[in-house]
């Protein structure tokens, strides 16, 4: 026992001595050293060899309960939905869990690219969901409820069985399982230094010839007619002088010599005040107050779900505004709740704003949503 | 068309193209109802220009005698302007400069927190981003953090995890260096074909500034950083996302690596990491960590969301690139590009930018016809490592089609390569590090538009 005392005095002494020694370099009084407390606050990665994973479990049909509430208004409901985020699942197939390799990758008819195609490591879906996951809430998810839900996703590509409980026990067979496991390169001369690849001569030699160097070029690509205003004005995209001006993309192309310089002198001679408009917001009625509103809907991320006057996840603003006009209360409670089936089946999670936020967000609804 | 004429004080084309002699033919023959007097005029002008040498007149002298912006001295030159720290203790642009914004790419994302704005760099000049025109990219937002209450974390294989205050950050050591960061996915919807117009949208998810921290090197050190068994360092943010890449070692040791807290000589700005944010040399936007928090020390890399989803560059096999990190070389002309019009024939400063993720750019090369002859730009100071470097190259345009190009070669010997070579290795689905060679096609019209050539 005192043997035993000995030794953890020793070890406390050399640790002390070693954190001295760290501390007595060029920069004396510069940093302390961080307590295991506040370490292990802040050191969460899991790396591919699952270091830094958390014991604990979660099963596929807790995570259906969890993806439901919090997942599936952005994801979809089996994580198919591209409407705010690439899809999360498609594109994979058994025989690509027996190989590693997602056969689909190889086929540049194949839409998109879902994360399942893509992701070689579970650690990296496990770490970024606890991470980073609700979109909006980030961090709230429990050990077990990140497990939970990594198992449901796991789940909708078939890479575990419907009564599956991952857990930091077994997490590794279902490694052995990942569709696109053996899917990732790194023999390439993009990372500087040695760690990953021998290989540092770049994958393109292109020469600096000066004369006569390719045939006649010809056009191959170029924007069609119809998007020519798709990315606005971009005469309202460029300075209003200097040695070429922007070209007034509401109107169609002038052709012939010379006759798009004079749109765009016609352009640029319009007054400065006039140029000036899409910098300043025009303020509407009651502008200061709806600015307000809107930096509120920025800040709780409604704007992830809800766009002003198109449906993404839920409806637009402007919808709302015209089912609910003058109903301020039950707009504020709603905010607060969160509910499914009034717009469609996809939930509303519940909204952790202040009640005199969700107040003034819902006197904004109720009053038409302007601008 | 005579409306536009007689109003020609306030509209000054389309006399820009032409002579005097050609504006009485213009007006003559419209008088006569012809319609193509505009092609007869255009056509009288370049063979006036090319009898007399003189070319035609952007800044023709008005009937009256004298342009009324001289004869007429305006108010800012007979009143009072306005006091010192008027608006409000930190200045901004002319409002005349409105046009010059970052802007999101329609359609492009769903939301405006995990998205992309891009830098007008049409409407810039030399080689420093002005902070606020900065690209923007977010992967779950943007925060203003309290610097009181930012700290950074060392651990992992360290001898004893360190924390730093700001306060102690920035009493190390420091240094200030230029670089650009550009994000490894700048123009990767130009991979297939054209998709957008301006050079804004194409390659504005470039930048560059100048940074001031502290070398990374310092903080490990100071951690007693196991750096022979510990090759790969993790960066860590604070913000929702908490962003985490692996950062190469290599460039940590050399001491590019740098913890900044400073941006053209104020803080960081909140869009760009405010307090603190990693700065990694050359290497793609994503690995310069913002709101960063923790540094952690290891043995093997992490395949962190960015580097293990996204980030990640598909070839033609099927297989994806993973820790695809340089930014290799490349260039872009800025003017005349995309969605510009050329206002005359005549002289024109041809200017763009030059970068390369594995040192200094060596020269730039021009073309206007497309890539068949290419002439030496010059190179504007200064011409820093890992930086953006402006180029000029003189040029008289002749009213007929031109496709401008600029292919950039770096110290290593590196050159820019074409599409055709980019896509014989890589395909068209690899998203990331499409540093091919830009194609302008400047229009008999004046237009210059988005081009990819064959």
């Amino acid at each position: 026992m005192s043997r035993f005392l000995n030794a953890v005095l020793m070890a406390a002494l050399l640790a002390a001595a070693g954190v001295a020694q760290a501390q007595s370099t060029k920069y004396p009084g510069v940093g302390r050293n961080a307590t295991p407390k506040e370490v292990a606050a802040w050191d969460i990665d899991v790396r591919p060899d699952f270091k830094g994973l958390p014991a604990g479990s979660g099963s596929v049909a807790k995570g259906q309960d969890v993806w439901e509430g919090k997942c599936a208004h952005c994801h979809g409901i089996f994580g198919e939905s591209g409407e705010v985020f690439s899809p999360l699942v498609g594109g994979t197939t058994a025989e690509d869990i027996k190989t590693g390799r997602v056969a689909k990758l190889t086929d540049p008819s194949f839409p998109g690219r879902t994360t399942l195609m893509k992701v070689s490591t579970v650690s990296t879906l496990w770490d970024y969901i606890n991470r980073a996951m609700p979109w909006n809430a980030p961090k709230s998810l429990s050990t077990d409820e990140v497990y939970a839900v990594t198992a449901f996703l796991l789940n909708l590509g078939g890479i575990v069985p419907d009564n599956y409980v991952l857990s930091d026990k077994n997490i590794r067979e279902v490694q052995a399982r990942m569709p696109n496991r053996n899917g990732m390169t790194t023999e390439h001369a993009m990372w500087p230094g040695p760690e990953f690849s021998k290989v540092r001569k770049p994958d393109t030699s292109n020469v600096a010839c000066m004369k006569d160097c390719t045939p006649e070029p010809k056009v191959a690509s170029f924007l069609p007619d119809y998007a020519r205003n798709a990315h606005g004005n971009l005469a309202e995209q460029n300075r209003m002088v200097g040695p070429q001006h922007g070209a007034d993309t509401t109107k169609p192309e002038p052709k012939g010599p010379g006759a798009a310089a004079a749109a765009a002198t016609v352009a640029a001679a319009v007054p400065a005040k006039e140029q000036a408009k899409p910098a300043a917001a025009k303020p509407a009625a009651g502008g200061a107050d709806n600015k307000a509103t809107l930096a509120l809907l920025s800040k709780y991320s409604c704007t992830a779900c809800h766009a002003m006057d198109k449906k993404l996840v839920g409806p637009s603003f402007v919808d709302i505004a015209k089912k609910h006009a003058g109903k301020a209360d039950y707009l504020a409670g709603k905010i607060k709740s969160g509910g499914s089936g009034v717009w469609g089946p996809i939930p509303m999670p519940a909204q952790s704003l202040s009640e005199a936020e969700a107040k003034t967000i819902a006197a904004w609804l109720a009053a038409g949503a302007g601008k | 068309m005579q409306d536009n004429l007689s109003s020609g004080r306030i509209r000054k084309a389309p006399e820009n193209f032409l002579s005097r002699d050609g504006i009485q033919t213009v007006v003559a023959e419209a008088k006569q109802g012809r319609r193509n007097f505009i092609r007869n005029a255009f056509a009288a002008a370049a063979a006036g220009a090319a009898g007399t040498s003189v070319l035609a007149q952007g800044n023709p002298v008005p009937s009256e005698g004298g342009d009324p912006n001289i004869l007429n001295l305006p108010e800012h030159s007979t009143g009072l302007g306005q006091g010192v720290a008027a608006d409000g203790g930190y200045g901004k642009p002319s409002r005349f400069e409105a046009n010059v914004q970052r802007r999101q790419s329609p359609g492009l994302t769903q939301t405006t927190q995990a998205s992309v704005s891009f830098a007008p760099l049409q409407s810039l000049f030399g080689i420093i981003t002005p902070s606020g025109l900065h690209f923007e990219r977010h992967h779950q937002g943007w925060w203003d953090i309290d610097p009181s209450k930012h700290r950074l974390m060392v651990n992992g294989m360290v001898k004893a995890a360190k924390v730093f205050t700001m306060d102690e950050i920035m009493r190390l050591p420091s240094v200030s260096r230029i670089h650009f960061i550009e994000c490894g996915a700048n123009t990767a919807v130009e991979w297939g074909n054209v998709a957008v117009p301006t050079v804004q949208y194409t390659h504005g998810m470039v930048s560059c500034s100048e940074f001031t921290g502290v070398p990374l090197i310092t903080l490990l050190e100071l951690a007693g950083a196991d750096l022979k068994k510990g090759k790969f360092v993790l960066a860590e943010g604070a913000d929702g996302s908490s962003m985490t890449r692996t950062i190469p070692m290599e460039l940590i040791t050399s001491g590019e690596v740098i913890v900044a807290y400073g941006q053209n000589g104020e803080m960081l700005r909140p869009e760009q990491g405010y307090p603190l944010r990693l700065v990694v040399p050359g290497v793609q936007g994503v690995s310069w960590v913002k709101y960063l928090r923790r540094i952690e020390v290891g043995d093997m890399p992490y395949a962190a969301k960015d580097e293990a989803v996204h980030y990640i560059d598909l070839q033609p096999s099927g297989l994806h690139r993973q820790y695809t990190s340089i930014q290799e070389c490349k260039s872009v002309v800025t003017t005349p590009s995309g969605g510009q019009v050329l206002l005359d024939k005549g002289f024109y400063n041809i200017s763009g930018l030059a970068w390369s993720g594995r040192g200094k750019v060596k020269h730039v090369d021009v073309s206007v016809d497309g890539g068949r002859n290419w002439r030496r730009a010059r190179l504007e100071s200064p011409v820093a490592t890992k930086a953006l470097t402006r180029f000029n190259l003189d040029w008289v345009w002749d009213g007929k089609p031109a496709i401008i190009q600029s292919r950039a070669t770096d110290e290593t010997g590196y050159v820019q390569p074409t599409y055709k070579q980019l896509r014989a290795v890589r395909g068209t689905r690899s998203i990331y590090h499409n540093n091919a060679i830009q194609s302008w096609l400047v229009q008999e019209s004046g237009e210059v538009k988005n081009v990819q050539v064959s």
